[in-house]
């Protein structure tokens, strides 16, 4: 007896022990002539929502995926586009006929990379049934809005293949940052040929048929554990590609990330890949280690212009001249970012120069409009005046929403009370209309004013405001036909000030991008849409 | 017994039904939807987006779709990641944390019955004064600081352990006696009371009249009955070190299922919701038979089943 239960202790004790799931080490630093590879150890916060590149919509995914894909263009490492796929790039006079010649290129598998491919990868994420997030990207493109929207078809889409090497592709108005598009995710070819047959085999990263034409392969993909990508031998441009192995774990706490950077394990903290640990940027700060630049993105308080109070501007006006910017980013934000003064961010091209449309933390000139505001909705005092400011949870937002609230309330006497939410909640509230004042976040996707101001051109989609001015659209209009720079700048400019004029938004401070490495890397600094290409990072010996 | 056992898979049947019923709801009726993303979507790609996962349906369609799914086995693909399907992230993560879980207990159970009998034994001694204060100490401190600060100076400063990660055995020391800690002092406090409790009754008494060695009183006599209370405490136990891991999961960055649970809420990724909610349900509505099945095998006075008494 006593034997027995022995056994069956036993028994269950290797049991147990089988079912014991402590991964495996599959990590080696030699390549397989003995030479030390360059790996290099980064982190990111969690799995990338998509590795399609039609179906990516963030940040996290789009590291990996200009990693393991190449569009018809890239971006340097300065943020500007040049000749990827494309071996030359044909414009028409009217800006509106683009015909690439494509380099010889080929697929990790050995294929040919041809003008097919990416007339399918377009084709394939304005097919509607396909509900690809960002297939708007490709709107520019004529007949692409009319095919996603399910009204047009797909042989009316302008992007043919006119042979194996040559692509053409109309365009509905002259698009000058089209050659930025093209480096940007949406515009990724897929193998046509692999993807025909199965249609699944982009979505799964784990797939053999995961094949890209990048200067790194995605060769392992544990879910919340790593992603493992190695130089292509494929790759056109292989002998400027340095690192041979990237090492991508995903850490979730910003703090562990910290200790594994401190210890030595990984290179590199910040945009895009994560974020480094506040609590830390004083040390590097002091350290001289932190690097800081701007980035294309406005952080901002969007008021409901249908609101029974913020309807009026004057009152609008006066709740964003009385926030000390300065303040905020000084005691609460810390991230050495600049304060907003208009909508568009300083990295834009006729936008780098700060505006003047109001002087920031104007106590007087705040109060001044405040009462304007009162006399014209028939208010007897300020306390009358009662917003809920709305953010998604989150302690970073909430102490920046409660400097706001404070500043409001010390200066304006307005009655201030906050309201948090989820933020697959908040963004509903918004998109509903049902907030009063909230906070919002924009980050551009290419590096060009438009990309802003197209937000506030008619009520519905992202604009959180409903403010809707047929100047701003007739002057956007005009923009959006202009072939000549200068003039097209100019009317963008003109637009901010239409829209600025009537205070839909309060800007707060434009973003920048905050990074940490470690010695031994170079070349690793994020672009100001906060991309990096590991493709141009260099590993020290 | 075997009808006692059916009896109460019975009811484990109804409990999941309950389960999945009640999360349901509470999923449609909680504001937010999967879809909603900071770029506005077109309403017509939303539109599709809703048709691929049945969310264009009446909700008694919907729940009826629920219910059959659940039934197979089938949760579908998840929302917010959609090239995983979320049978594919729980067969990946559990087994994950379900290592973790083990190792937690065995180091909860093991060491907190051993403080838990030498307090009773050094009865207001110094080794029961040691023993309550690591017990006060263990119980008082939250996990999440009790990991960070075994990562910071065993991993960080004197670099004896790795700092975060999930590699092989080494990397699970950390953060299971993180998890541990709460429970082993708990089962501790458990056994020093019930033990000396079990020391002043009549039959330990008898025991020690006769002669017997301490050692045997106390290993085969008292700490036998003095267990119960503490296999009472195994399933909630079962349940906090499974499901409540999602921090200690986070802190080390361990691959496991607690933070698919947690994330996949605020999330609103509705399949991946439903499969761990009943994923997990299952896990803990078995826990609680095992535990009451184990009862029988250690005390003989309790009758699984409601035996008749003769």
């Amino acid at each position: 007896m006593r034997n027995f239960k022995a056994l069956v202790l036993l028994l269950g004790l290797t049991l147990v022990l089988a079912a014991c799931d402590f991964g495996g080490d599959s990590s080696s630093s030699t390549g397989e002539d003995g030479e030390t590879l360059k790996e290099l150890n980064v982190s990111i916060n969690e799995d990338p929502p998509a590795f399609h590149p039609a179906l990516a919509t963030d940040t996290t995914s789009g590291v990996i995926l200009a990693s393991v894909f190449e569009g018809l263009t890239r971006l340097d490492s300065d943020g500007n586009p040049v000749e990827g796929m494309a071996e030359n790039i044909d414009v028409s006079a009217d800006g509106k006929t683009y015909t690439y010649t494509l380099r010889d290129a080929k697929w990790s598998n050995g294929d040919p990379v041809t003008a097919e491919d990416f007339e399918y990868a377009w084709k394939w994420a304005l097919n509607p049934e396909n509900a690809a997030d960002y297939a708007y990207q490709l709107y520019y493109i004529q007949g692409a809005e009319e095919y996603n929207l399910g009204e047009g078809s797909e042989e009316d889409v302008k992007v043919t293949a006119v042979d194996d090497k040559t692509l053409e592709v109309e365009l509905t108005n002259p698009t000058p940052f089209f050659d930025e598009l093209t480096a940007f995710y949406t515009y990724y070819p897929v193998n046509s040929k692999v993807s025909e047959e199965n249609p699944d085999a982009y979505k799964n990263p784990n797939d053999d048929n995961y094949i890209g034409n990048g200067p790194f392969t995605l060769d392992e993909f544990a879910s919340s554990d790593h992603i493992t990508l190695n130089k292509n031998d494929e790759y056109w441009d292989k002998d400027n590609v340095d690192v041979d192995k990237v090492n991508v774990r995903m850490i979730e706490s910003e703090a562990t990330a910290l200790k594994e950077f401190d210890a030595g394990n990984l290179d590199y903290l910040g945009a895009p890949f994560n974020s480094v640990d506040l609590n830390a940027l004083d040390r590097f700060k002091e350290s001289d280690e932190l690097h800081v630049s701007d980035m294309a993105g406005t952080y901002m308080i969007t008021f409901n212009t249908e609101d029974d109070v913020l309807q009026n501007k004057h009152i609008r006006e006066a709740l964003t001249i009385a926030i000390d910017r300065q303040g905020l980013i000084d005691n609460v934000t810390k991230g050495e970012q600049a304060p907003a003064s208009g909508l568009v961010p300083l990295t834009m091209e006729g936008f780098e120069e700060q505006r003047d449309y109001f002087e920031s933390n104007d106590e007087e000139a705040a109060k001044e409009a405040l009462q304007k505001g009162l006399d014209e909705l028939g208010l007897n005092s300020a306390s009358d005046v009662k917003i809920k400011l709305s953010y998604n949870t989150s302690e970073a937002h909430a102490a920046i929403m409660q400097y706001v609230q404070q500043n409001w309330v010390d200066k304006l006497g307005v009655d201030v009370t906050l309201d948090n939410s989820e933020w697959q909640v908040y963004l509903e509230e918004l998109k509903s209309l049902n907030y009063q004042a909230g906070r919002y976040g924009w980050v551009g996707d290419f590096n060009d004013p438009y990309n802003f101001l197209e937000l506030y051109k008619r009520k519905g989609g992202n604009n959180t405001t409903a403010w809707e001015n047929e100047e701003y659209k007739d002057l956007l209009d005009k923009a959006t036909v202009e072939t000549d720079e200068a003039t097209r700048t100019e009317l963008l400019q003109d637009a901010e000030e239409v829209f600025m004029n009537d205070y839909p938004i309060a800007p707060l401070y434009f973003y920048t991008n905050i990074a940490v490495k470690s010695d031994r890397v170079e070349n690793m600094e994020p672009d100001p849409l906060s991309n990096l290409q590991l493709k141009y990072v260099k590993i020290k010996e | 017994m075997l009808a006692y056992i059916g009896k109460r898979l019975l009811y484990i049947f109804i409990a999941l039904w309950l389960i999945v019923t009640a999360t349901f709801f509470l999923m449609r009726i909680a504001p937010g939807n999967p879809f909603a993303s900071e770029r506005a979507l077109p309403p017509e790609i939303e539109a599709n987006l809703n048709a691929q996962y049945g969310l264009d349906n009446p909700w008694y369609i919907q729940y009826k779709d629920y219910l059959f799914d659940t039934a197979k086995g089938d949760f579908g693909t998840s929302m917010k990641y959609k090239y995983r399907e979320t049978n594919d992230i729980i067969k990946e993560s559990f087994p994950v944390s379900m290592t973790l879980g083990l190792e937690a207990m065995f180091i909860a159970v093991a060491f907190g019955v051993l403080i838990g009998v030498i307090g009773a034994l050094f009865h207001n001694r110094w080794p029961d004064y040691l023993t309550t204060i690591i017990a006060v100490l263990g119980i008082s401190i939250p996990s999440f600081v009790m990991a960070t600060l075994l990562q910071y100076y065993l991993a960080l400063k004197l670099n004896i352990f790795p700092i975060a990660g999930w590699k092989g055995f080494i990397y699970s020391i950390l953060p299971a006696i993180a998890l541990a800690a709460t429970p082993m002092a708990f089962i501790a406090k458990l056994t020093r009371s019930s033990m000396l409790e079990e020391t002043n009754s009549e039959y330990v008494k008898m025991a020690k009249a006769k002669g017997i060695k301490k050692v045997v009183i106390t290993y085969k006599h008292a700490l036998r009955n003095a267990l119960l209370p503490v296999v009472t405490y195994l399933a909630p136990l079962t349940a906090g070190v499974v499901t409540g891991s999602f921090v200690i999961e986070e802190i080390f960055s361990i691959p496991g299922l607690g933070k698919h649970f947690v994330n996949s809420i605020s999330n609103r990724d509705y399949t991946v919701i439903m499969g761990t909610t009943v994923f997990y349900s299952i896990i803990l509505l078995l826990a609680v038979l095992i535990v009451d099945i184990l009862y029988g095998f250690i005390d003989p006075r309790i009758k699984v089943g409601g035996g008749k008494s003769k």
